[in-house]
């Protein structure tokens, strides 16, 4: 219910915001946050609850990206259309390489993902329809009333997603689905003999997270007015969805939110002060520091934390 | 595709799938044998062309450099392991997924630092036998990759006879067949998994120096070579040394085939579709149980 | 006898060149307490691992209850009423005890998660770890690990289980506390296979044993027969 009250207030505030005068700056770097929690809570599913490592978020970003600039180009479909296609979609790519790839030993899978990401940018760079290598230019279609710009509209958008995608993360979590995904990190072999079946367990997460990274990178084309292969499937996605829940914590719904909103945070400062660079730099470094130095992520710290008080009192 | 076009992606894919071999040994010794899901390693051995570009300023030739890298990349390798097993493998749960996570970080760091230091454009070196061609008849065959064929070769043969001769060789092969029975017989596996993975990490410098004598190199170029390298120690078997040599000759003729008839922009997924089938298909390679 | 729950008919398991069983064949009657003894590496885990299948057997057919299982995944084993327990215990370590337990009444039983709950707790009480019920699994003593490894066993709701070197590493009155769990299981009506190095414990166990030498079944009968049977000192004894 307190879950629930949250995702209606949060929706009230994004729309309210967008509605009102606040800084075309404040939606255009919002937008990215919400981008990154998406991605993040995704990726959360499949690595966090059944701790199969996915490096391949950028196919699945780029895949949903290029699914809505075909539907754009070829029937001029509205945004909300585009998503839905790019997750189905993506969730058709996540389902495929399972399939291929899912009865493997975790770290097949993570390498097989990378390739994916490759197999498919070759792909977009050689279809001609698309741009080819070079990419093209995309034009915005009037907003929608009652919004003042496109990136406004966007941001809502992406807020909207942020909320489905964290309910379903927490869906999975508090459910049986859940239940058997952490059985299978802890063993696969126990969780297959206790009943679980593995095998379609991680193929529905794996689909599941792959559909919602896909509609994350459907509304990338229209907030660039561009799109080009080495951009859409940039392994930075991969390093920050990843990194992300990592930071956070990778137990809870939450982990991925507070890492995402957090590093994406700091990731728009840094490349506004410092550099692109240095961003991605930081994303790197606190991925290593905190998977060897507080694996349990922020909320892992917290919960010893709050620990700490309460026998101290 | 004529007859003398398809020889000659033969010829030249030979020389590359040897490249490939040598690229992808250290690998083959770090992931095929001791099991640490090493996905920096393609990434190390671009820091070590970056090495290799800066002692070559200093006039001295790529290949020298990389043979004076090496002591040097042993000990990061040794750094690395250390720290990797003090982290992850000595904890035991989820080390798998956090060892993972842990490596593609590095990766990832390696990549921006030479970013930062060295920026995004390419860098190459000046030796005698960069820029000149080996005149066969029809075909020309460019010096450097034949200097790359020759070291490939003995970097290939020279680690499978270290491996299967000498003491410490087969202590890490067994290392990685029965660690129980190693501890039994007194042996410490962590200090000779220690050793391995400097080994490995040494012989990365040298595949690195290589490497910018076959082209120029750019910070980004670890991304496709993860596809490369463990396309070729998937295939090959893991861990297996002969097989690595095969794997690699698949891998060259296959993308050099590729590179002819279909051009430049299909080459780099070769490699990962050829290893989405081998997983898909015979994960155990072509040269594995 | 009364009609076998678990028939096993010629079954032949290679791994590389190295056959690790060929044509296995044996019967275990429903109620029964079964042992199945034999060196290291005679093919006991082997052969486990295809009737409760985490391997696949290469030829030869396994039935259970009047069905052919041999092509069907381990969960799907598990939910027509195999069970076992692992030789090194494998609990779910992220998990509190009950949580562990929750899984397979979840997943096999289908109990919502209350009735689960109550039914684990129950389970927790029969096999006397209940006051651990909301310890963290990875922080269990050897034995708790081996009651826990029964204990969901039993949250599976088995017709046959399979005790896999349940008691190996445990002090005397320890394996009398796991002896005196198994017998009470039985009593129940669940079949058993108990594989155990421990002599003693396997025999006064047992109705009926089985033991296995490189891949093959060298003899079968009464413990008492089993303990005399000259094949079995050999196996044992490598004289």
């Amino acid at each position: 219910m307190k879950f629930w009250i949250g995702v209606a207030v949060t929706v009230a505030l994004a729309t309210g915001l967008a509605l009102s005068r606040a800084n075309e700056y404040f939606f255009y770097a919002g937008f990215v946050v919400l981008q990154f929690v998406v991605l993040a809570t995704a990726w959360n599913i499949l690595g966090g609850y059944a701790g199969y490592v996915n490096f391949g978020t950028a196919a699945f970003f780029g895949i949903g990206a290029y699914t809505a600039v075909v539907l754009f180009k070829a029937a001029g479909a509205p945004l909300a259309l585009q998503i839905l296609a790019a997750a189905a979609i993506s969730g058709l790519l996540g389902f495929g390489t399972g399939l291929l790839t899912l009865r493997l030993r975790g770290i097949f899978f993570s390498i097989a993902t990378v390739a994916v990401i490759f197999i498919m940018e070759t792909a977009m760079v050689n279809w001609r329809y698309v741009g080819g290598a070079t990419g093209m230019q995309l034009l915005r279609p009037p907003v929608m009333e009652p919004f003042e710009s496109y990136t406004r509209m966007l941001f809502v958008a992406m807020a909207i997603l942020a909320l489905i995608a964290v309910s379903i993360a927490r869906y999975i979590e508090v459910s049986w689905i859940g239940r058997g995904l952490r059985a299978i990190r802890d063993s696969e072999e126990a969780a297959e003999c206790f009943g679980v079946p593995t095998l379609r367990l991680k193929l529905f997460a794996c689909t599941v997270s792959g559909a919602l990274m896909g509609a994350a990178g459907a509304a990338m084309p229209m907030y660039m007015s561009f799109i080009e292969p080495p951009s859409s499937f940039s392994l930075t996605y991969s390093v920050s969805a990843l990194a992300m829940p990592m930071i956070g914590g990778t137990s809870h719904w939450l982990g991925p939110v507070i890492g995402a909103i957090l590093l994406g945070s700091v990731q728009q400062i840094v490349t506004v002060t410092i550099s692109s660079e240095i961003n991605v730099l930081v994303v790197g470094v606190l991925l290593v520091v905190f998977v060897v130095a507080a694996p349990d992520g922020i909320l892992g710290l917290l919960k010893k934390l709050g620990w700490l008080l309460r026998s101290s009192r | 595709m004529s007859f003398e076009l398809l020889l000659e992606a033969i010829v030249f894919g030979v020389l590359l799938g040897c490249f490939y071999a040598a690229v992808s040994i250290g690998l083959s010794v770090a992931f095929g044998l001791l099991d640490v899901p090493h996905v920096a390693h393609p990434a190390v051995m671009v820091l070590g062309s970056y090495c290799t570009y800066l002692l070559g300023r200093y006039g001295l030739d790529p290949i020298l450099a990389g043979i004076a890298l090496m002591p040097l990349f042993f000990l990061l390798g040794v750094a690395i392991y250390r720290f990797y097993y003090e982290s992850f493998e000595k904890r035991g749960s989820d080390a798998g997924v956090r060892g993972l996570a842990f490596f593609f970080g590095l990766a990832f760091i390696i990549e921006v630092g030479l970013i930062l230091a060295f920026g995004v454009d390419q860098r190459m070196v000046e030796a005698a036998y960069i820029g000149r061609s080996l005149a066969l008849g029809e075909f020309r065959i460019p010096w450097r990759m034949l200097v790359a064929f020759g070291v490939a070769l003995v970097l290939t043969a020279g680690l499978t006879i270290y491996l299967s001769r000498t003491f410490t060789g087969r202590a890490i092969k067994a290392v990685a067949q029965d660690e129980p029975a190693l501890r039994l017989m007194g042996a410490n596996p962590v200090r000779i998994k220690q050793w391995a993975f400097g080994i490995a990490t040494g012989v990365t410098a040298l595949a690195g120096a290589m490497l910018i004598v076959v082209g120029p190199v750019e910070p980004s170029l670890d991304r496709v070579y993860i596809g490369r390298t463990f396309a070729v120690v998937v295939l090959a078997g893991l861990g297996s040394m002969t097989g690595t040599l095969a794997a690699g000759l698949i891998l060259g003729i296959s993308e050099s085939i590729v590179l002819m008839q279909f051009g430049a922009s299909w080459a780099p997924a070769v490699a990962f579709g050829l290893l989405l089938v081998v997983l898909g298909i015979r994960p155990q390679g072509l040269f594995g149980r | 006898m009364a009609a076998a729950l678990l028939q096993v008919k010629g079954v032949s398991k290679r791994f590389g060149g190295f056959a690790a069983l060929s044509e296995v064949s044996l019967e275990v009657a429903a109620g029964e307490r079964f042992g199945l003894i034999g060196p290291n590496g005679s093919g006991k885990t082997t052969l486990i691992n295809c009737v409760s299948g985490a391997l696949r057997n290469e030829a030869g057919s396994i039935v259970f209850g009047g069905e052919e299982i041999s092509r069907l995944a381990a969960y799907q084993r598990t939910r027509r009423g195999i069970a076992r327990s692992f030789q090194i215990p494998r609990p779910f370590h992220s998990m509190s005890v009950l949580e562990n337990l929750v899984v397979p009444l979840g997943y096999v039983a289908r109990l919502n998660d209350a009735d689960a709950h109550a039914e684990a707790l129950r389970i927790l009480q029969t096999i006397g770890l209940a006051d651990k019920a909301q310890t963290p699994s990875n922080r269990l003593s050897q034995v708790e690990l081996r009651k826990l490894e029964l204990a969901r066993a039993m949250a599976a709701r088995p017709r046959l289980l399979i005790s896999d070197e349940a008691m190996a590493g445990l002090a005397g009155n320890e394996v009398e506390e796991v002896l005196k769990i198994l017998f009470a299981l039985n009593a129940t009506g669940i079949t058993i296979i108990m594989i155990e190095h421990i002599m003693q414990a396997v025999m006064r166990f047992s109705q009926r044993v089985i033991c296995l030498d490189a891949g093959r079944i060298i003899c079968e009968g009464t413990p008492a027969d089993i303990v005399k049977n000259p094949d079995v000192q050999r196996a044992y004894l490598g004289a």
